[in-house]
C-alpha cells in the first residue's frame, strides 16, 4: 500500500471524528504518550543539583540507563548517575547485597562527596529498607561511617517525576540538613527552583534576585549540570548547591519555591514542620507572573525593586504591545507539569490567546482547582478546559474535533502537531529534537520577550507558508 | 506513643490477642490504634463489632488511586476509643500484598493518622514475615517492640524462631526489639514450661500464658472481645493481666534464635518429638 493510500484509510479518517473522541476518553486500562515521566528522573534532577552529589539508582542498570538518556537527550550534556544493579535474585533475595557493593564501588570508583540515592519500582514492590541497608553498609565499612548519603523512596507507580523530585528534595533536607537553630538565621533567602529543565531559568533567577541586592542560596542548583562550558576536559562533578549551604538550610531567613507543585512535600515540611517562612509562588511566566514574583520577593526581604527591572518590564510590556495582533484571539492547546502549564496560561491570557485544551498527565484536585479560577478570571480563558490525568491521544482527538491554531508543548507532540497540521512551539521538557531551547529564558520579564517573539513569529511564519500569493507581503 | 508489632503462625490468634489486649488497655485508659497488616483485614472487626471494615487497599481499589482517599474513609473508632484501620489487600494469588501494605502505612501517617495523643499504635501482621513489605511496620520510626503469639505445637515454635531471626536482622540496624512470648494455650503437653523455655533460649520473656477458654469463642462468634462480651469472666482478666504486663515491660531484648538442630533437641528433651532411634525402634 502506497503512503498516499494510507493517509486516504477510512480509519485513519474515523479516528479524526466525535465518535472516535468519546471512545478515546473511555479509555481506562491503557495510557498512551502521557506528558509526564517517573519519580526517580525527577529524583536524579534534584541529587544532580548539590555539589559532588552523585546521584544513586537502588534497582536496575536499566531504568538507570533510560533516566541518564533521557536527561542527555535534552540538555546534550553527559550526566552522571550509578545504580546497584538488582536484577532477578535480588529481587527474590531483596537488594542489600546490592546496594552494599554498589555504595562500596560508587564510593571508591567515583569519589563523590556525597550520595542522593532513591529508589525504582522493584525495590520499591519488594519492600526494600534503604535506610537500614545504608545503616548496615556503614557498619561493614563499604563506606565511611561519617560519609552523606541522602535517600528518598521513589517508586514509579506512584505520582510522576515531579513527586519524586519533591521527595528527593525533602529526603536532602531530612537527612543531610542540621537542626534549626531556633530563632536565629544565617540570612539567606533559599530559592528552590522545582523541576525546571532550562538551564536559563535558574541563571534569570539568580540574576533577578541579585539585582535586588537579596543574599541567596539556590536548592538544588543544577544549573550547571544542564549547561556547563566547554573545556575539553570532562569533569564528573559540576558546581552546585554546596554542602555547606544544604547543612545550613534549615537556618534559612526564608524559603521562596519558584513552583508549588513539584515541591508540594518539601513546602509542608519546611512551613509547618520547620516553622521557616515560605512562599510558593507560580512560575514567573508573563508580565504578570513576574511582577507576582518580585514583589513576594520585596515583601519576604524588604528590599525594593531597582529602577534596572522597572526598565526591563517596560521593556517586555513594550514586545507584547507590539506583537499582541498575532496572538490576541489564536487558539491554543497546552500540555506539560503544572507549574508550567499555569505559568503558560497566565501569559497567554495577558496576550489575550486563548487557551483551549489544557492537558495535564500529573495534575491533582488543587492544580485542577487553581487552573480553573484562573481561566475564569479572564475573559479569554472561557473556552479553556482542563483535562487533568489524560494523555497526548486524547490531546489528538481534541485537536481534529475542536482544532486550534498552535500546540504549545515539549518534543512529544511534534506527531500531533504534524498530523493536525498546526504549528508545535517548544516549550517545556524534553527537547530531543531542537537545540539550545533550555539556554533561553522563559521566565521574568526576559522570558516573556523570548515567549512573545518565539510565538508570534511562529504564528506569522505559518501564515506566510499557507497564505495565497496576493496576500504574501513584505510586511507583517 | 509507644508503637507495638504483634507477629506468629498464621492461624495461631494474634488477631484475636491483640484485640483482647488492646481492649483491655483501653479500659486502662489508654488511647490506642490498631493497623492491621494483613491481607485478610481481620484485625479490628471484635473492636468494631462489624463484619470486616473497609480497608486502604478496598477503597484504593474502587477509586483507582490511594490520592483520592480521605483518613476518615478509612479510620474508624470502637470499643474504648480504640482506632482501627486496615491495609487490606489483593486477591489472593494476585498482586502484591506486601506493597499493599507499605501503601497503607504511607498513607495512614502522611494523612495525619498518628496523632501525638496516642499512647498505643498495635500492628497485626500477617503470619510470616514473607517479605519487605511485611517488614514495614518494624522499620525505623515505627514498630520499636514486638510479641510474638505462638503456642506448644512445633510449628508455632518453628515459626516464633523464625520470625526471631527476622528481628535479629533488623535489630542490628534499627531499635527494634523482642518484647516477650505470649503463650496462646493449645492446651499441648508441658506447654508452660516448654514455652518458658524457649523464651529463654530466644534470650527474651514469656510475658503471659494465656489458658484456653472457650469464652474467647463465644465473644468472637459475636464479634465481641470477651472485655466486652462477658467482662466478668477470668479470660477477661487473663487479658487485663497480659495489658498490665506490656505496659510495665522493661524487657526489651535482641533475640538469639535457635539453629534448627538447637530447636530439635528442645523439643525432644520436652518429649515433644522423638529421637531417630527411638522413633525406628517404634516402628520395628
Amino acid at each position: 500500500m502506497s503512503n498516499a493510500a494510507c493517509t486516504a484509510h477510512p480509519i485513519l479518517e474515523w479516528m479524526e471524528t466525535e465518535e472516535y473522541k468519546e471512545k478515546n476518553f473511555a479509555r481506562e486500562a491503557l495510557v498512551i504518550n502521557p506528558a509526564r515521566a517517573c519519580q526517580p528522573y525527577g529524583a536524579m534532577l534534584c541529587a544532580l543539583g548539590i555539589e559532588g552529589c552523585l546521584p544513586f539508582l537502588h534497582g536496575s542498570q536499566g531504568c538507570a540507563a533510560y533516566f541518564r538518556a533521557c536527561l542527555s537527550r535534552h540538555v546534550r550534556e553527559p550526566i552522571p548517575m550509578v545504580s546497584d544493579s538488582m536484577t532477578e535474585d535480588a529481587a527474590v533475595f531483596g537488594g542489600q547485597a546490592n546496594l552494599i557493593e554498589g555504595l562500596k564501588n560508587a564510593y571508591a570508583t567515583y569519589k563523590p562527596s556525597i550520595i542522593g540515592m532513591f529508589s525504582s519500582c522493584m525495590a520499591e514492590v519488594i519492600g526494600d529498607d534503604m535506610k537500614s541497608f545504608i545503616a548496615n553498609a556503614r557498619s561493614q565499612g563499604a563506606i565511611p561511617e561519617d560519609f552523606p548519603i541522602a535517600y528518598a523512596n521513589t517508586p514509579s507507580f506512584v505520582g510522576s517525576h515531579i513527586t519524586g523530585f519533591d521527595n528527593m528534595l525533602k529526603g536532602l533536607l531530612q537527612s543531610l540538613a542540621d537542626t534549626r537553630n531556633g530563632k536565629w538565621t544565617n540570612g539567606r533567602l533559599y530559592i528552590v527552583p522545582g523541576f525546571d529543565l532550562y538551564s536559563a531559568n535558574l541563571r534569570e533567577y539568580r540574576r533577578l534576585i541579585a539585582s535586588m541586592g537579596i543574599y541567596m542560596t539556590m536548592l538544588p542548583d543544577f544549573t550547571e549540570t544542564l549547561d556547563s562550558p566547554h573545556t575539553g576536559e570532562y569533569k564528573m562533578y559540576q558546581p552546585g548547591t554546596s554542602m555547606a549551604e544544604l547543612a545550613d538550610a534549615l537556618n534559612a531567613s526564608g524559603f521562596l519555591f519558584m513552583q508549588k507543585y513539584s515541591t508540594a512535600g518539601t513546602q509542608k515540611f519546611v512551613k509547618n514542620v520547620q516553622k521557616i517562612t515560605t512562599e510558593a509562588v507560580t512560575m514567573p511566566i508573563g508580565v504578570g507572573n513576574t511582577d507576582a514574583f518580585l514583589m513576594t520577593l520585596k515583601q519576604m526581604t524588604g528590599k525594593s525593586i531597582p529602577a534596572e527591572l522597572e526598565a526591563e518590564r517596560g521593556r517586555a510590556v513594550d514586545a507584547a504591545i507590539d506583537a499582541h495582533q498575532y496572538i490576541h484571539g489564536k487558539r491554543f492547546a497546552l500540555y506539560g507539569d503544572p507549574d508550567l502549564l499555569l505559568g503558560l496560561v497566565g501569559f497567554l491570557l495577558e496576550m489575550g490567546g486563548v487557551p483551549v485544551h489544557i492537558v495535564c498527565s500529573n495534575g491533582n484536585d488543587t492544580f485542577l482547582k487553581e487552573m480553573e479560577s484562573l481561566l475564569s478570571s479572564s475573559p479569554f480563558g472561557t473556552e479553556g478546559k482542563v483535562y487533568n490525568g489524560k494523555d497526548l491521544w486524547h490531546l489528538r482527538s481534541l485537536l481534529f474535533t475542536d482544532p486550534v491554531d498552535m500546540l504549545i508543548g515539549d518534543s512529544h507532540g511534534k506527531q500531533l502537531a504534524k498530523d493536525a497540521k498546526i504549528p508545535l512551539a517548544r516549550i517545556g521538557y524534553f527537547m530531543t529534537d531542537r537545540v539550545h531551547l533550555h539556554r533561553q529564558p522563559i521566565v521574568g520579564y526576559q522570558g516573556a520577550i523570548n515567549l512573545v517573539t518565539m510565538i508570534a513569529n511562529m504564528l506569522i511564519d505559518e501564515y506566510d507558508r499557507n497564505c495565497p500569493d496576493e496576500r504574501f507581503e513584505m510586511l507583517r | 506513643m509507644r508503637q507495638i508489632a504483634i507477629y506468629g503462625k498464621g492461624g495461631i490468634g494474634k488477631s484475636t490477642t491483640t484485640q483482647n489486649t488492646v481492649a483491655a488497655l483501653a479500659e486502662m485508659g489508654k488511647r490506642v490504634m490498631i493497623v492491621g497488616c494483613d491481607p485478610k483485614a481481620d484485625s479490628t472487626r471484635l473492636i468494631l463489632n462489624s463484619k470486616a471494615q473497609t480497608s486502604v487497599m478496598d477503597l484504593a481499589r474502587e477509586k483507582g488511586t490511594v490520592e483520592d482517599l480521605e483518613l476518615d474513609d478509612v479510620l474508624y473508632t470502637g470499643f474504648g476509643g480504640i482506632r482501627c484501620a486496615e491495609s487490606g489487600g489483593p486477591e489472593p494469588g494476585v498482586g502484591c500484598a506486601g506493597r499493599g501494605v507499605i501503601t497503607a502505612i504511607n498513607f495512614l501517617e502522611e494523612n495525619g493518622a498518628y496523632t501525638p495523643d496516642l499512647d498505643y499504635v498495635f500492628y497485626d501482621v500477617l503470619g510470616d514475615v514473607v517479605c519487605g513489605g511485611f517488614a514495614m511496620p518494624i522499620r525505623e520510626n515505627k514498630a520499636q517492640e514486638i510479641y510474638i503469639v505462638c503456642s506448644g505445637e512445633m510449628m508455632a515454635m518453628y515459626a516464633a524462631n523464625n520470625i526471631s531471626k527476622g528481628i535479629l536482622k533488623y535489630a542490628t540496624s534499627g531499635g527494634v526489639r523482642l518484647g516477650g512470648l505470649i503463650c496462646n494455650s493449645r492446651n499441648t503437653d508441658k506447654e508452660y514450661e516448654l514455652i518458658d523455655e524457649l523464651a529463654k533460649r530466644l534470650g527474651t520473656q514469656m510475658i503471659h500464658f494465656l489458658p484456653r477458654d472457650n469464652e474467647v469463642q463465644r465473644a468472637e462468634l459475636r464479634r465481641m472481645t470477651v472485655i466486652q462480651y462477658n467482662d466478668k469472666h477470668p479470660q477477661a482478666d487473663e487479658y487485663r493481666a497480659l495489658a498490665k504486663k506490656i505496659d510495665e515491660n522493661k524487657k526489651l531484648v535482641v533475640p538469639t534464635p535457635l539453629t534448627m538442630d538447637e530447636l530439635e533437641e528442645l523439643l525432644m528433651a520436652f518429649g515433644i518429638i522423638e529421637d531417630e532411634e527411638t522413633a525406628a525402634a517404634k516402628l520395628g
